[in-house]
């Protein structure tokens, strides 16, 4: 069975170390702060301004003035600052941040990451994916192994426009875990789902990958 | 000293507005936006307007209001996905867009405002947002130049100010706000509390007056919230 959006979340999770300051992207990424593991402390930080973000408030208690990158209400712990968008960058720029943890459209085997934009159709925009990823010290991707059609995620090269190039540490997908180092060595996949299999892993990635699955 | 207070949105813009001039506007998301400035824009009709700001609000609610109106040419953002109307104008090339990565939009303005004409950063290397800038190598990594920016006018919103123009922002409702205050040619605060001279803790002033040129304590603030995600009172605290 391929790992569901709350595991993949889990095992980004062993990812996390105490000490660490973290920014979580939207999507699964955020479930990432539910699996927080026993005995690791991390401070999560929000790039809109503001280190140690609490849990969502209890109903009628959200407050307008206080939500995170997605826009979503949530609550400040005893510990909590505030700071500007510029100050925010400066640290995630300025590689303070330990983890950043985000969504995918396609990740490429040299560690290249495309996160916002498909031409003629999709105009969002990067938001700080950018800066994230050229700045914070160790990058892993959350994303689904294939497209809706069953078009590979993981690819020799992206084929859309790029948020950074070798920026991606580790990709935890449904299917498995992968190591690509920014590029600097080959591509390994280094974990399995649970009755995921070499061959189906195979059939559904482009990027050439070598196999190091603990015994 | 100069009286910087004004009586209500309209006139603290008074004489500010022109076609064709670049607007800078605090806020993330709807968090933090000049609700009652917007108004008050919307209203005067001024059109042709390059607008920075990291967002462009929603259909119908802060920036919003100003693209429906038709009132926007140009758009500087990070991110405009929560708007279908920018969506379509500018599919349909009735809107020009530059995206931004938000650091370097903060940053940007920042150095706008501090006279730095140009920095550098790594953000954006080997993407479309370096094209066409220059690429210098610093210690053996890359970067990309990128331009200070100042505006016409910048739109604030802090939580509490003075007479001074001193300005003090809520929680994450800070967010741009700070620095386009100081990349403003003119900038126009609007506060939800505007307070005695003398009641601001010194120490603690997030802008000095210094950059504030009107400020107009704001009427019937609607704050809306774009993603409310609350948890049942007798759910544990997690982590």
């Amino acid at each position: 069975m391929a790992w569901t959006r709350d595991q993949m979340a889990a095992r980004a999770a062993e990812e996390l170390r105490d000490g660490f300051y973290v920014n979580l992207g939207i999507g699964i990424p955020t479930l990432v702060a539910n699996y927080i593991p026993a005995g690791v402390t991390v401070t999560l930080q929000s790039e809109n301004g503001m280190l140690g973000i609490g849990p969502f408030p209890y109903e009628g208690e959200a407050d307008p003035d206080l939500i995170n990158a997605g826009k979503q209400t949530i609550t400040e712990l005893e510990q909590s600052s505030y700071f500007s968008s510029a100050d925010s960058f400066a640290m995630i720029r300025g590689g303070h941040i330990n983890l950043s943890i985000l969504g995918a459209m396609q990740v490429a085997a040299n560690g290249d990451l495309a996160n916002w934009m498909v031409p003629g159709k999709m105009v969002k925009g990067m938001g700080g994916a950018m800066d994230l990823v050229a700045g914070v010290k160790r990058v892993v991707v959350v994303m689904e192994h294939t497209e809706k059609t069953g078009a590979p995620k993981l690819v020799s090269a992206c084929s859309l426009p790029l948020t950074g190039q070798a920026v991606v540490d580790l990709v935890v997908t449904d299917l498995g875990v992968f190591d690509l180092s920014r590029g600097r060595k080959p591509v390994t996949l280094v974990q399995l789902a649970p009755g995921v299999g070499l061959d189906e892993i195979r059939a559904k990635t482009d990027a050439p990958f070598e196999t190091a699955l603990a015994a | 000293m100069a009286d910087k207070v004004r009586k209500d949105a309209v006139e603290a813009l008074s004489g500010l507005l022109f076609d064709g001039m670049t607007i800078m506007s605090g806020g993330f998301g709807l968090c933090g936006i000049p609700e009652n400035l917007i108004t008050a824009i919307r209203q005067a009709g001024v059109k042709d307007l390059t607008v920075i700001s990291n967002n462009c609000g929603v259909d119908d609610f802060g920036l919003g209001v100003l693209l429906a109106g038709g009132q926007i040419r140009r758009m500087i953002s990070s991110y405009v996905g929560e708007n279908r109307l920018f969506a379509e104008l500018y599919l349909s090339g009735r809107l020009e867009l530059e995206f931004n990565p938000q650091g370097t939009l903060a940053e940007r303005i920042r150095a706008g405002g501090a006279g730095i004409p140009a920095f550098f950063t790594k953000t954006g290397v080997g993407t479309l947002v370096a094209e066409g800038k220059e690429i210098r190598e610093f210690d053996g990594e890359l970067y990309v130049m990128e331009r200070g920016l100042t505006a016409d006018l910048s739109i604030v919103k802090a939580y509490a100010g003075d007479a001074e123009g001193n300005l003090v922002y809520r929680k994450t409702a800070r967010n741009f706000n700070p620095m386009m205050a100081t990349a403003g040619k003119a900038t126009v605060a609007e506060v939800e509390k505007l307070v005695p001279v003398g009641a601001l803790d010194k120490d603690n002033i997030h802008t000095p007056g210094i950059y504030v040129d009107a400020i107009v304590e704001g009427v019937a603030y609607e704050k809306r919230i774009e993603q409310m995600t609350t948890r049942p009172k007798a759910e544990k605290v997690p982590v």
